[in-house]
């Protein structure tokens, strides 16, 4: 492990480039929450700063405020000056656990079993899934509510268990053959990423997605046993995980064959494309990265590039309204074609969500790590849901949507009552295109 | 570094709770600046008072123990006015942020000098009312910091500047007395105003805890345009065109090639890369006149030159244009690492002038200068895009701000228009002023603060 002092060595200018004129201030969750200028982007970007000019060391409070920053990075789309806050986020993570001011032994043992083991390996998580799947379906789970079992485990963790997802019957590579051809083509060739939460609790979403590439006359590559793109290992200051994963990645698609690698998670998307910057001094790998970052496509970015077909049926919805996945609109600007695709449904009748990029307080791991700031931001797009009055909510990231559909869930009685995705919603309408 | 005392620190939290009393490396570092380039220093301890009495016990305690105080709001200003003092008492209101009273028979606003500016002027909207004046950074800034810069904002010609609206505040005195200047009336002659000398005093004479505001009614209609140049000097004549036409548009702002190349590079708005200059006009008020006025200063734009003018589709358009030219200053550091923005201000006569001055002096002592700013009122921006680490190019723009400086001057101009002198224009002061005014400021300030307590340093140097 390198251990020199992370922030010292990135490229000063990047922390220069913050010229703290405080107009990320009013998009910045959790400075909104608490108006102190640590808890603020360009707080922690002269905290960081400080650091790298030796002024400040690197302490257990330093670690806690760049845990509590929700890497939203509503900041980044609100500055006009060009600030890479991602990068600064994710150095000033890893110069954190670099400096282990954080390690507590519990704190240690779950990190390490999720981020060096699980996350690591596709075949465990999947067999993780398989588990809670039987555990979720057997009625082994009220029991164990009943019981209160979870009683018995750190609060948080026990806050978290009614969080976990309710896992898929079936797995992305059950349901989606590794090369799928459309019955009409249009010439392209993509690969398909089926991420690691989404293809344990959402895989129904990546056939969806499948089934409207398809629709659009494009083949579809979905290599088997993918692992995590690593953006958890990113997010959490494990940069060289980040890499491993990343090389994987890569390593899995054919890329001189293949026009565009879609991504249906806006979280994982908004890291995939940023190999290119994790690799560069990867001699191996560098060039490669670089072209893998320009096939990396949001899938409403690919569906609107190539024209998408707007069908001719319904998805049997009347009122939609839409949050916006953080790592989607400030991430990778990808801000009006999901908004573009739901508005071509026929009988789809579209409405704004207030505050609808405001982070709902998924957030990666946040709402395990940081239970109170999540619930906070949870009930707040709880309230903005409610004050949009619509059945339903689209989404397009599996973090958001879990963290949305318990929220309605915890609140009994909500207008809104159907979290789904924009491309389930498309997959459908094409679908009854076929019944009518 | 000057440590503050602990027993100070103790003390302090014994008027507030512990957690509005910042001390710890990791909480005070970020108030070590303000939105100024190049100006750094952490405070002794930053506190964060509810309300104008914890304010004064605050000021009082201060004083006893002779520790500076340096009153901060947000920390936008662009002249150093809330960067601390070492070892200094930052006293940050913010979470002062109660808006007390909107007042529709009387048409004010009443609130706590911690709301931020746009939720001032929204909170008048939902009830059909306007507060006009709209600094580039409203969203953030709060109506405490407007008051003590004076600031000014893109609709300065019509509606003129924060001044203009305040109609009475609660001032704490820098020995703690608690006092209120002004009233809701709209005519007052008892006594000297008070409240004015408080109004652009920089947090050196008092510390503002409520306001009451003048609101206006809400124009009906409002019309934005943009108009394209070639060349600078074109643009400019427009401007006087207008005048000369005895029309008074709420903003006439202008944008040079660097800072329009620089703004659409953030917001993606469409804007032309090529052209010399852009001039954002607005115009608002009564629906016939608005269209009127447009028509006739998009005809005066093209008859003096303009190679394109267009108007915004609708309000939406017009809004995201108003923001991307409230974005102009901060997108400029995009290209440089340091961006030392001017304020220099002539009168409206002298611009073209002093638009040229600016290009040449950038040429003469290759440097790169962004210019943007308030064409209706004279105010420019010229920004220096540079490298606070390249010394030698630091000291260029020493000597090229210097001329800059003597121009404006010689021009009947101001060294500073809306940012305040803070400590980025002390030294350029007295030049401006004059001996007799420049001593009739300090005299003031003595007789307030003898002690020199509140912001210390800021305007001008303390006597001896
Ligand atoms: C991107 C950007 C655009 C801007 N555009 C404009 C513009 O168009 N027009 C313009 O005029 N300015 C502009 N500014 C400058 C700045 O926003 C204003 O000066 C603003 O009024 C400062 O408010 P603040 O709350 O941030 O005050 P601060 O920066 O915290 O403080 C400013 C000064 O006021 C004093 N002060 C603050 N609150 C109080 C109080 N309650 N009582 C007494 N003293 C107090 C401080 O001591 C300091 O001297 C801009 C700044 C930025 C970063
Ligand atoms: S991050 Fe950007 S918007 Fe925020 S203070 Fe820094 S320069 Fe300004
Ligand atoms: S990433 Fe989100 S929480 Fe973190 S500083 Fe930026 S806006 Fe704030």
């Amino acid at each position: 492990m390198p251990s020199a002092n992370l922030l010292k060595s990135i490229d000063y200018s990047v922390l220069q480039q913050c010229m703290h004129c405080g107009m990320c201030l009013p998009t910045c969750p959790t400075y909104v929450e608490t108006k102190l200028e640590r808890n603020s982007p360009r707080g922690r970007i002269s905290l960081m700063r400080a650091v790298a000019d030796g002024e400040l060391e690197v302490s257990k409070a330093l670690s806690d405020e760049m845990y509590y920053c929700l890497g939203c990075l509503a900041c980044q789309t609100a500055c006009p000056a060009g600030v890479n806050y991602a990068e600064l986020f994710e150095t000033a993570r890893a110069e954190v656990e670099q400096a282990q001011v954080n390690d507590g032994m519990q704190r240690g043992f779950w990190r390490w079993l999720s981020l060096n083991v699980i996350f690591m390996r596709p075949w465990l998580l999947r067999v993780i899934g398989r588990v809670l799947r039987i555990y979720q379906s057997t009625g082994l789970e009220k029991l164990m509510r009943k019981v209160h079992f979870f009683g018995l485990m750190p609060r948080s963790l026990a806050a978290l268990e009614p969080q976990t997802p309710h896992i898929s019957a079936q797995f992305s590579d059950d349901l989606i053959w590794p090369d799928e051809v459309p019955k009409q083509s249009r010439g392209y060739r993509v690969g398909l990423l089926t991420g690691c939460i989404q293809d344990l609790a959402f895989s129904n979403i990546n056939r969806d997605t499948v089934d409207v590439l398809l629709a659009n006359g494009c083949e579809v590559i979905t290599p088997r046993s993918q692992s995590c793109c690593g953006s958890l290992h990113a997010h959490n200051g494990e940069l060289e995980l980040a890499r491993e994963l990343a090389r994987r990645q890569i390593d899995s698609f054919d890329l001189d064959n293949v026009d565009a690698i879609i991504t249906n998670a806006g979280g994982c998307g908004s890291h995939l494309k940023t190999y290119g910057h994790l690799l560069h001094d990867d001699p191996f790998y560098a060039a490669k990265a670089k072209q893998w970052d320009k096939k990396v496509k949001d899938i409403h970015e690919w569906l609107v590039q190539i024209r998408f077909r707007k069908p001719t049926a319904g998805a049997g919805v009347g009122e939609v309204t839409y949050h916006e996945s953080c790592h989607l609109c400030h991430g990778q600007r990808v801000v009006s074609q999901p908004r573009q695709i739901l508005n071509s449904i026929p009988g789809l009748v579209f409405k704004e969500l207030p505050e609808s990029n405001w982070c709902c307080g998924s957030a990666g791991i946040y709402n395990i790590t940081q239970p109170e700031q999540s619930q906070k931001l949870l009930d707040r797009k709880v309230e903005n849901l409610r004050q949009a009055g619509v059945p339903v909510v689209a989404t397009s990231n599996p973090g958001c949507h879990l963290q949305i559909a318990n929220g309605l869930r915890a609140c009994g009685s909500h207008p809104c009552h159907q979290v789904t995705q924009p491309v389930t919603l498309l997959a459908q309408a094409y679908r009854a295109e076929q019944q009518a | 570094m000057n440590q503050i005392e602990a027993t100070f620190i103790q003390s302090l939290k014994e008027i507030l709770p512990p957690d509005r009393v910042l001390t710890s490396a990791e909480d005070i570092v970020p108030y070590s600046f303000d939105g100024t380039a190049a100006l750094k220093q952490r405070p002794g301890a930053v506190v964060f008072p509810l309300t104008a009495e914890e304010v004064s016990e605050c000021v009082k305690l201060a004083r006893r123990n002779n520790v500076p105080v340096v009153t901060r709001g947000s920390g936008t200003g662009l002249s150093g006015g809330s960067v601390p003092l070492s070892g200094c008492l930052v006293i940050c209101l913010v979470k002062m942020d109660k808006l007390i009273e909107v007042d529709e028979k009387n048409l004010t606003l009443r609130a706590q000098s911690g709301v931020i500016t746009k939720e001032i002027d929204d909170a008048a909207a939902k009830v059909g009312l306007f507060y006009p004046p709209d600094p580039g950074s409203m969203k953030i800034s709060t109506i405490g910091g407007n008051v003590a810069e004076n600031s000014g904002g893109l609709r300065g010609l019509k509606y003129g500047v924060t001044r203009d609206y305040v109609m009475g505040i609660e001032v704490v005195l820098p020995d703690g007395t608690l006092t209120f200047l002004g009233n809701k009336c709209v005519k007052d002659v008892a006594g000297y105003s008070m409240k004015d000398l408080f109004i652009g005093s920089e947090g050196t004479l008092g510390i503002i805890t409520e306001v009451i505001l003048k609101v206006l009614p809400r124009p009906k209609a409002r019309k934005t345009m943009l108009a394209l140049y070639d060349s600078m000097d074109a643009a400019a004549k427009t401007i006087s065109a207008i005048i000369a036409a005895k029309i008074i548009p709420c903003t006439l702002e202008f944008l040079d090639r660097v800072t329009v190349q620089c703004v659409e590079d953030y917001a993606k708005i469409g804007l032309p890369t090529d052209v010399e200059a852009l001039v954002l006009m607005e115009t608002d008020g009564h629906p016939v006149v608005v269209e009127e006025e447009a028509a006739q200063m998009m005809a005066l734009a093209k008859a003096n030159g303009a190679r394109d003018v267009r108007a915004a589709a609708d309000e939406a358009e017009g809004a995201k244009l108003a923001a991307a030219r409230r974005n102009a200053f901060s997108a400029l550091a995009r290209v440089r690492p340091t961006t030392i923005l001017e304020d220099v201000t002539v009168p409206r006569s002298e611009l073209a002038t002093m638009v040229a001055f600016i290009d040449s002096v950038a040429k003469k002592h290759k440097l790169q200068i962004g210019t943007f700013g308030h064409l209706g009122d004279g105010n420019l921006h010229p920004t220096f895009l540079t490298n606070e680490r390249d010394h030698e190019e630091m000291h260029r723009i020493e000597i090229a701000l210097e001329e800059i400086v003597d121009e404006t001057i010689r021009l009947g101009g101001t060294v500073t228009g809306e940012h305040g002198v803070g400590l980025a224009k002390k030294a350029f002061l007295k030049r401006q002023l004059g001996e007799g005014s420049y001593e009739l400021m300090r005299n003031i300030k003595q007789a307030l603060d003898p002690q020199g307590l509140l912001n210390p340093g800021k305007i001008f140097d303390p006597r001896n």
